[in-house]
């Protein structure tokens, strides 16, 4: 079946690919483009394991259609690290275990990094209410904030 | 199912009108994707609205803010003339998902996906937002109050889109405020909530009253013998006392697993009680 085509810019790479209308941003991605950074907890919007910056904005890409990428920015956890060197927050979230099973792990760092760009000196509870929309069951959070705290004070002494 | 995004108000009704099936429009995609991935609705026509030239735009007028369609709510907040004229409606648009979700999320999705529990709605109510509509027949614009009939339902006909929403000019000593109860601190849906808007004197008295209550009937009710209660009046125990009765009185709530109807009631005049002292305080009331 012939598809939508669409030309976009993933992680700073001019893409393009061919959809369905109905095909979500975030299968477009997994399935058709291999970046599988992006997971699908609930594709519903609650969870936040698919989350990815577009144009400048935080959203969950299970509720976007790929064909409404079509001339616009996407930023996915694949973008982060150059080459083998971790990008601050991954790292810091390896130096505190601030993950278990890793689901929710791509979101969390995306979700971190866009929260960090907006505001690089966050309280612990700017830093909670933001990454509230992303869910982890195994961690607690606390392990997850205390990488975040740590990354923000790297990334502003950089 | 076709997917397309219209560059022209025009076009978008006219593709709508002339659709045969089920057509659904598009702009955060917070609620239609979500609907569509549960299987409620398979749309043959997606219409996507986000390329209309102005539907992604706040414009100060000289009658006050128009707030286009398509603008995501996490746009309101950083509005900051929009945040100090209404920061009700501003407080509560925030209040609507994550912020992944603010990032998307649209007031005039939240109207128009027609929940009783909407949070956006109560405000915009409480603040006289009108909804400017396109459609087949020319433009019209209509009170926000008057687009949701009833859960998932709306008074928009065929062909007709919501293209913004207006919030008039503020009167000097002016403030709105929302509040809802959820039992958890963020991201949850209103158990009940209520919007007061309003205005008052140099004395203190309230002039101009407007109150809306969310979550306590198959639409947002506008309920105008609270702003009653209130006009002619400083806003004093006796006052709030008699706001906080007729809101609870006002309320035909459902019961269910998130409250009660008794609980409902009695929280609605409190909700309306405790955002009339914050409209109050606002409006520099003392």
């Amino acid at each position: 079946m012939a598809g939508i085509a669409v030309s976009t810019t993933i992680n700073g790479d001019i893409t393009e690919y061919l959809c369905q209308p109905d095909e979500t941003l975030l299968d477009v991605l997994r399935d058709r483009l291999g970046l599988t950074g992006a997971k699908e907890g609930c594709g519903t919007g609650d969870c936040g394991a698919c989350s990815i910056i577009l144009d400048n904005r935080l959203v969950c890409s299970c509720l976007v259609l790929g064909a409404e990428a079509e001339g616009r920015r996407i930023e996915t956890v694949e973008g982060m690290a150059h080459g083998d060197q971790l990008h601050t927050l991954q790292q810091k979230f390896l130096e505190h275990a601030a993950l278990q099973c890793g689901i929710c792990t791509p979101g969390f760092l995306i979700a971190a990094k866009d929260l960090l760009a907006k505001n690089p000196d966050p309280s612990e509870e700017e830093i909670r209410f933001g990454l509230a929309g992303n869910l982890c069951r195994c961690t607690g959070y606390d392990k997850i904030v205390r990488a975040v705290q740590d990354a923000a004070i790297v990334m502003k002494g950089a | 199912m076709r997917y397309i995004r219209p560059l022209s108000i025009e076009d978008a009704v006219g593709q709508l009108a002339g659709s045969a099936g089920t057509a659904a429009i598009l702009a955060g995609g917070s609620d239609l994707l979500v609907r569509m991935k549960r299987g409620f609705v398979e749309p043959d026509l997606i219409v996507d609205i986000k390329s209309i030239a102005g539907l992604s735009d706040i414009r100060e007028t000289a009658d006050g803010f128009s707030i286009g369609a398509a603008v995501p709510c996490a746009v309101l907040g950083e509005n900051a003339a929009l945040k100090k004229a209404w920061p009700g409606v501003v407080e509560a648009a925030k209040l609507i998902g994550s912020k992944q979700v603010q990032g998307r999320c649209t007031i005039t999705g939240n109207l128009c996906n027609a929940s009783p529990a909407a949070d956006s709605v109560p405000a915009l109510v409480a603040a006289g937002a009108k909804a400017v509509i396109a459609g087949p027949s020319g433009k019209r614009t209509i009170a926000v109050e008057a687009v949701p009939t009833g859960p998932g339902k709306t008074s928009l006909a065929k062909g007709e889109i919501i293209e913004a929403i207006l919030l008039g000019k503020r009167s000097p000593r002016s403030g709105d405020a929302y509040l809802r109860f959820i039992p958890r601190t963020e991201m949850d849906i209103a158990v009940v909530s209520a919007g007061v808007n309003l205005t008052i004197d140099e004395h203190g008295v309230v002039t101009a009253a407007r109150v809306a209550l969310g979550a306590a009937a198959p639409t947002v009710l506008l309920v105008e013998e609270a702003a009653e209660a209130l006009i002619g009046r400083k806003l004093d125990e006796a006052a709030l006392e008699r706001l906080a009765k007729v809101c609870a009185g006002a309320c035909r709530p459902i019961d269910d697993k998130r409250g009660t109807i008794e609980f409902r009631r009695k929280v609605a005049g409190v909700l309306a009680r405790r955002a009339a002292t914050t409209a109050y305080a606002r409006a520099g009331g003392k």
